[in-house]
């Protein structure tokens, strides 16, 4: 444990704790019962909380509430995006079998992807990024313009997960939208640390998660307008305007809506004190291991990157011994990815970012979030010179075997 | 107390031994080890280690005993240490143990070196086998008390550096006993399967995988009079005793079974002939590892020369000039195949290893 004995939580990209205001309104809605598709009074009333939950987060989105579908979570809104736009588009003319997709994309959007190229014979164009983890505008342009006609979807996050990196998103629409080509963007990370604006950006679908932005796990939208129908992946009592269906999650949406609502009202005044806190950890960081190095894109602000994640590689380490080492100490972080087995595997993000295996591995993540304190930060900079230190020498001992 | 590494493979005995060791007042850290480049291409299910499934079921008791857990990726360390040493034996016709190796590489030297790097004192285990302190402080290697679980063979190969870092809290437990023990503590491997075979051949065709990783190396089946029997795709197909799966055709004019006398690597000549042929009454071995000091001049002993198999009474001899190590059996032994280690005993405890370079017959049968 740490000096205080307490958990240092430096995690928030991966999930970050429920505002209590959320786990009130989500304790009180199960208590009661009602199905939000019965006719009777409970259902009703059932049906009321989920209207009203989507109308709020509609606003704190830029969207209209017809425009929220709600589903499980992050990754079954970007299945239903990508699957979904690319089985419907498809269907109106053969001719659509291409997917522009960027080489960051998490998992989420990764796998749906090499789903579909695999299974469903969709082609794939990769844009590549730069060391900065922002991909290349110009070669995303050239491979939608080589022959648009053929172009399904095109899909690029809002912000990396792994160096929270923000992505030209303008640009993209604007390249898409002049061929008519439907745009999914994964605002995942983003949302909650930046502005999101979803008619103002002109995106057709963006997919969006609570427990990201305080709200419970289990619970996501994929924002999308009115008049792009995607082919559902779940069929049955056509719920969610018929692309999602299964019985409404009415305590799940109401701590969702009741968390965003938080998390928007607060955003400017919590960014601002996030950043610091990045900044003091950076700097801290630095002192302590003269040559870590802070990757990603240095300049903060909405078109730069997240305000809270420092994305950092301590050269001669292995990311997962330091990882093994703050947590013994009570320090949660991360390495960036994980598999089925847990095995760390160098991340596709990095690597596509031009980093080697080694620097990839040799990787953490540290994600801060709305409870994040200078505290937390500082028990990180106290145990990381140890750690550092202890993790260098098991390296040595790795390459000399 | 102790900061340890528990080595959790999801099997029965690697949890109750993390069990312990907390029991006994140590700060354990559990870890799985990753072997595989692509998990699903070692076995899967319960019998092997190193599944994700197995990950799974090493996570879960680690959750039961409270204890952090971590995979530590050692593929590529495995790769090169065991898997690529086991095709390389069989491929000059001698026929390796992977366990011993693994344990003499990977278990007891590239994770205890990270554990002794990243702060801990040591590594615990679920091995079969009895530590204990000898008259000069130094830690002896007996084995285990259930003698069907015996593991000190493929332990066999640990020095005293490694010994006196190594925890086997099983030694003095029987099987049923550490079952029973797993179910009362709430681990659910507590029936698991014991695992067998070798963990990274999939299916458990030795031969089979040997065939994808060398090609066909065609060879022929000869008598002892040379005169060809049959011709075979790959000599590492066979092992030295073997009886079972030579489908000779033909058989032997003394209507005697035949077994694999000698393996000849580069014409990929296979000889069998009569068990007595099998005969060893002498060994010579290369490569010795001593638990401790080095035996002084002869040393009347028993040595095993297999996983399970029987011990045989001998004499043991450290040429110093050569840095061999003669064995004399007073016992025979059949079908012992140079590749194997030779584990040397002085009653229960361990005294060193060595890999068998050459065997002799003193008489003909």
């Amino acid at each position: 444990m740490n000096d205080s004995g307490t958990t240092v939580y430096l995690d928030h990209a991966a999930t970050t704790p429920m505002w209590p205001e959320a786990i009130a309104v989500m304790t009180e809605e199960l208590g009661r019962i009602g199905n939000a598709s019965s006719l009777h009074t409970s259902g009703r009333a059932a049906r009321r909380t989920v209207e009203e939950s989507r109308e709020v987060i509609a606003e704190c989105l830029g969207a209209r509430p017809s425009e929220v579908v709600f589903c499980s979570g992050g990754t079954e809104a970007n299945n239903l995006a990508i699957k979904g736009l690319f089985w419907s588009r498809r269907a109106a003319d053969p001719a659509r079998d291409r997917i522009v997709f960027s080489a960051i994309e998490h998992h989420a959007l990764l796998d749906p992807v090499t789903w579909l190229a695999t299974h469903e014979g969709a082609r794939i164009d990769t844009t590549p990024v730069c060391r900065e983890g922002r991909i290349v505008i110009d070669a995303l342009r050239e491979a939608v313009d080589r022959d648009p006609a053929s172009v399904a979807a095109v899909t690029t996050m809002w912000a990396n997960n792994e160096l929270g990196t923000i992505q030209p998103i303008d640009e993209v629409v604007a390249i898409a939208q002049a061929h008519g080509i439907p745009v999914h963007s994964d605002a995942v990370q983003a949302a909650g640390y930046v502005p999101l604006d979803f008619a103002a950006s002109g995106l057709d679908a963006m997919t969006v998660t609570a427990h990201k932005l305080g709200g419970p796990v289990g619970i996501g939208a994929l924002v999308i307008k009115r008049e792009i129908e995607p082919t559902p992946l779940m069929h049955g009592g056509g719920q969610e305007r018929d692309l999602r269906s299964g019985t409404i999650g009415v305590p799940l949406i109401a701590a969702f809506a009741t968390a965003l609502q938080i998390t928007v009202r607060r955003q400017a005044q919590d960014v601002e004190r996030i950043e610091r806190l990045r900044q003091r950890l950076v700097d801290g960081v630095r002192r302590v291991v003269p040559d870590a190095i802070v990757n990603g894109d240095p300049e903060p602000g909405p078109d730069h990157r997240l305000p809270n994640i420092a994305h950092i590689t301590f050269p001669g380490c292995e990311g997962d011994a330091m990882l093994m080492l703050l947590d013994a100490q009570g320090i949660e972080c991360s390495t960036g990815s994980a598999c089925a087995a847990g095995v760390p595997q160098p991340s596709h993000v990095l690597l596509a970012m031009g980093y080697d295996d080694v620097a990839a591995r040799g990787s953490l993540r540290f994600s801060l979030g709305h409870s994040s304190t200078e505290a937390d930060v500082d028990a990180l900079i106290a145990a990381l010179p140890g750690v550092h230190a202890r993790a260098r020498a098991a390296s040595l001992v790795r390459d000399a075997s | 107390m102790s900061r340890l590494i528990a080595a959790m493979s999801g099997g029965v005995d690697s949890a109750v031994a993390a069990a312990r060791a907390v029991d006994a007042g140590h700060d354990v850290t559990g870890v799985h080890l990753a072997l595989s480049r692509n998990p699903r291409s070692y076995r899967s299910g319960a019998r092997g280690c190193c599944s994700i499934e197995d990950a799974g079921d090493a996570r879960r008791a680690a959750d039961v005993l409270g204890i952090p857990f971590y995979v530590w990726d050692m593929s590529d360390e495995f790769a090169d240490a065991v898997v690529d040493d086991f095709v390389a034996e069989y491929e000059a016709g001698r026929t390796p143990n992977p366990c011993l190796r693994c344990n003499e590489k990977i278990k007891f030297a590239a994770v205890l070196d990270r554990a002794l790097a990243l702060g801990f004192d040591g590594v615990v285990t679920g091995h079969y086998a009895q530590l204990r302190e000898g008259a000069s402080g130094e830690v002896e290697m007996h084995r285990a008390i259930d003698a069907g679980k015996d593991q000190s063979y493929v332990l066999g190969v640990l020095t005293q550096e490694q010994l006196a870092h190594s925890h086997f809290p099983l030694g003095d437990t029987d099987k049923p006993a550490v079952r029973a023990e797993a179910e009362r503590r709430g681990l659910t491997v507590a029936h698991k399967p014991d695992s067998h075979d070798i963990c990274f051949v999939a299916d458990g065709d030795n031969a089979g995988w040997l065939r994808d990783k060398l090609g066909p190396r065609p060879g022929t089946v000869v008598d002892e009079d040379g005169e060809v029997l049959r011709e075979h795709d790959g000599a590492y197909a066979f092992t030295i005793g073997q009886r079972r799966g030579l489908r000779l055709g033909v058989p032997a004019d003394d209507g005697k079974p035949r077994f694999v006398l000698d393996i000849e690597p580069v014409s990929g000549t296979v000889t069998v002939g009569p068990r007595e042929q099998l005969r060893v009454d002498a060994l010579e071995c290369i490569r010795p590892l001593w638990a401790g000091a080095a035996p002084d001049g002869r040393l009347e002993g028993t040595v095993q020369l297999r996983a399970h198999g029987d011990e045989h009474v001998a004499v043991v001899e450290l040429v110093e000039a050569t840095g061999t190590v003669q064995v004399e059996l007073r016992d025979p032994a059949f079908g012992i195949a140079p590749g194997q280690a030779c584990v040397i005993y002085d009653g229960t405890r361990v005294v060193g290893s060595a890999t068998i370079a050459r065997t002799r017959r003193l008489t003909t049968a």
